[in-house]
């Protein structure tokens, strides 16, 4: 009975702190999401989005803390390839010698051997994913020749690819056009009612309030975390940019 | 008549040398080291490990000498001192707040000098030029028995890997999230850039040796989007730069290393000016106006 109710959540992150070579960049974090929720991550730039993320993946080790994914370790939950994520544009090599192809079917190495030799399984996830971002035309195309948008889909794809549970997601919006931005969100709430949870990052605070269910906002550490009703208010909005007027933020509507 | 005349000139002038013992020996294990550390070289410029190479290649220069002074392979030494240096730039760098290119040009050159001091120092026949410039041409049997052994090992090892290999330099934080073992496949490219350099210091010696790691990488870069494209051209690229450049040194009597090394050069120079998309003068459209 306790351990079905501990499983029953997606991610369980709880008091975690990440400091890089003693610099505390996160502490006290802590976050629970169950399945079919989408859950966004606000803060300031250099709040620590990109580093919850990096704890979350296991990029980073957290100093102290537990990571709990499905109810279990995060070693485990990597066996299994539960997290996928989509990194912020950052934090790649825009320029690297690869296909959209290549880096969607990256998705599926974990589930590969050692050689990382395709199934017919795996180039039919492929095609699929490639598909659902709707870049089946650029398929064979260095992603050193794509825009920014259909790059970001290249990389939702190799997470649509991967078929995991949890998808995390730094900053998907920024720098898209409306097309994409229609796309990527139809996408959201297309795995939400797939039973995935998502976690992603943004700035943009009508995203959080047209799809997301759950918000947390953070500055180094979580500020308030709640329901988008009942958190996403603008005196949090204020304490998490550091006593910035939420109407320079939302707009004077709000 | 004529051209009947430079036929015979020229044919002679690519097979002379090749009746020398030592060039036939020369060239094929200069074109064997060239096509390893072109293949790694690849990986390497992708990653951004240039001076992770000059740092590896300098720092084995004590572990040459000590096993040349206790009568071990010397690659053997050279192996362990590259590991060496690799694990003490991490652990300073973990423990210090200096940056991590001042921890690797400290370290390496530290090792270097440490190297060049038992030199002088244990006095045996060791020859400190053909360590620090190469001697292709006078490469012993043990040589090429170490060579070969080490650069089927090496390239084995990274075609075996390729995939997690050009994964982890693309996008290491995806590997890390599906399970592959990034630290794994760190000290495998560390690894396999130790041993490339142990086989590479032979040709062109340690002070040049970073050259055949990085250069045919960079100029494969810029004529191809493919991966692995790019490693195809960077090992021909490799290769014919060798061999170029040993007989450009057998003609005209220069150093070896050194001329391998500056047709490597030329070649990216040549890459970097007209390579058709990335080049300066973009041949491709040039060709395409007419
Ligand atoms: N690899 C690193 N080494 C050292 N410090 C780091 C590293 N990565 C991040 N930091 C620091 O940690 C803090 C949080 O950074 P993080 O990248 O998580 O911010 P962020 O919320 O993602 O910001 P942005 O909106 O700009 O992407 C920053 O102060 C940053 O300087
Ligand atoms: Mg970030």
């Amino acid at each position: 009975m306790d351990k079905h109710n501990y499983k029953s959540y997606r991610i369980e992150a709880e008091n975690i702190c990440v400091d890089y070579h003693g610099k505390v960049a996160l502490y006290d974090a802590n976050l629970r999401l169950k399945a079919g929720q989408i859950c966004g991550l606000v803060g300031m730039n250099g709040a620590g989005k990109t580093t919850f993320f990096n704890a979350l993946t296991g990029f980073v080790n957290i100093s102290k803390g537990k990571i709990r994914i499905n109810g279990e370790s995060l070693r485990i939950a990597q066996k299994y390839q539960a997290i996928a994520y989509v990194p912020q544009s950052e934090g790649i090599d825009s320029q690297f010698p690869v296909s959209v192809w290549d880096v969607v079917m990256m998705g599926r190495y974990g589930s590969m051997n050692i050689l990382r030799s395709p199934r017919e399984s795996d180039i039919q996830a492929v095609k699929d994913a490639i598909d659902r971002v709707d870049l089946m035309e650029l398929s064979s195309t260095p992603i050193g020749n794509l825009s920014g948008g259909q790059r970001k889909r290249t990389f939702l794809a190799r997470a649509i690819a991967q078929r995991a549970s949890i998808l995390l997601l730094d900053e998907p919006f920024a720098g898209v056009d409306i097309r994409t931005e229609k796309l990527i969100s139809e996408l959201f709430i297309q795995f939400k009612n797939e039973g995935k949870t998502i976690l992603l990052s943004t700035h943009d605070m009508i995203h959080v309030r047209e799809f997301c269910d759950l918000v947390l906002l953070i500055n180094k550490t979580v500020v308030a975390y709640g329901e988008t009703s009942e958190v996403f208010t603008p005196e949090n909005i204020t304490s998490t940019f550091g006593g910035m007027s939420p109407d320079v933020l939302l707009g004077p509507e709000s | 008549m004529d051209l009947c005349f430079l036929n015979i000139n020229i044919t002679s002038y690519v097979a002379d040398p090749l009746s020398h013992e030592f060039m036939r020996k020369a060239l094929l294990m200069s074109s064997l080291v060239a096509a390893v550390c072109g293949f790694l070289s690849s990986y390497l410029t992708l990653k951004g490990w240039a001076l992770m190479g000059d740092a590896v290649s300098h720092s084995v220069m004590p572990g040459v000498v000590v096993a040349y002074a206790l009568g071990l392979p010397f690659s053997l030494g050279a192996f362990i001192f590259g590991v060496g240096s690799v694990a003490l730039i991490g652990f300073v760098k973990q423990k210090s707040r200096v940056k991590e290119d001042t921890v690797i040009g400290l370290v390496f050159t530290g090792f270097f000098a440490l190297g060049i001091v038992l030199v002088s120092k244990i006095k045996s026949n060791i020859d400190l030029h053909s360590i620090l410039f190469g001697s292709p041409l006078g490469i012993s049997l043990s040589d090429v028995k170490q060579t070969v052994f080490i650069s089927l090992l090496v390239v084995i090892l990274l075609s075996v890997f390729r995939k997690d290999l050009i994964l982890y330099c693309f996008d290491p934080r995806h590997a890390k999230t599906v399970g592959i073992n990034v630290l794994f496949l760190h000290y495998l490219l560390l690894t396999c850039l130790s041993l490339a350099a142990v086989v590479g210091l032979q040709s062109v010696g340690i002070v040049l040796v970073v050259a055949m790691l990085i250069t045919p990488g960079a100029t494969a870069y810029l004529l191809t989007d493919k991966f692995d494209n790019m490693t195809i051209i960077s090992v021909i690229s490799a290769i014919i730069s060798s061999v170029f450049g040993i007989y450009l040194s057998f003609w005209f009597d220069l150093e070896t290393g050194g001329s391998i090394v500056l047709v490597q050069t030329f070649m990216f120079l040549f890459a970097f000016l007209f390579a058709p998309r990335y080049g300066i003068f973009k041949l491709k459209k040039f060709f395409s106006k007419y």
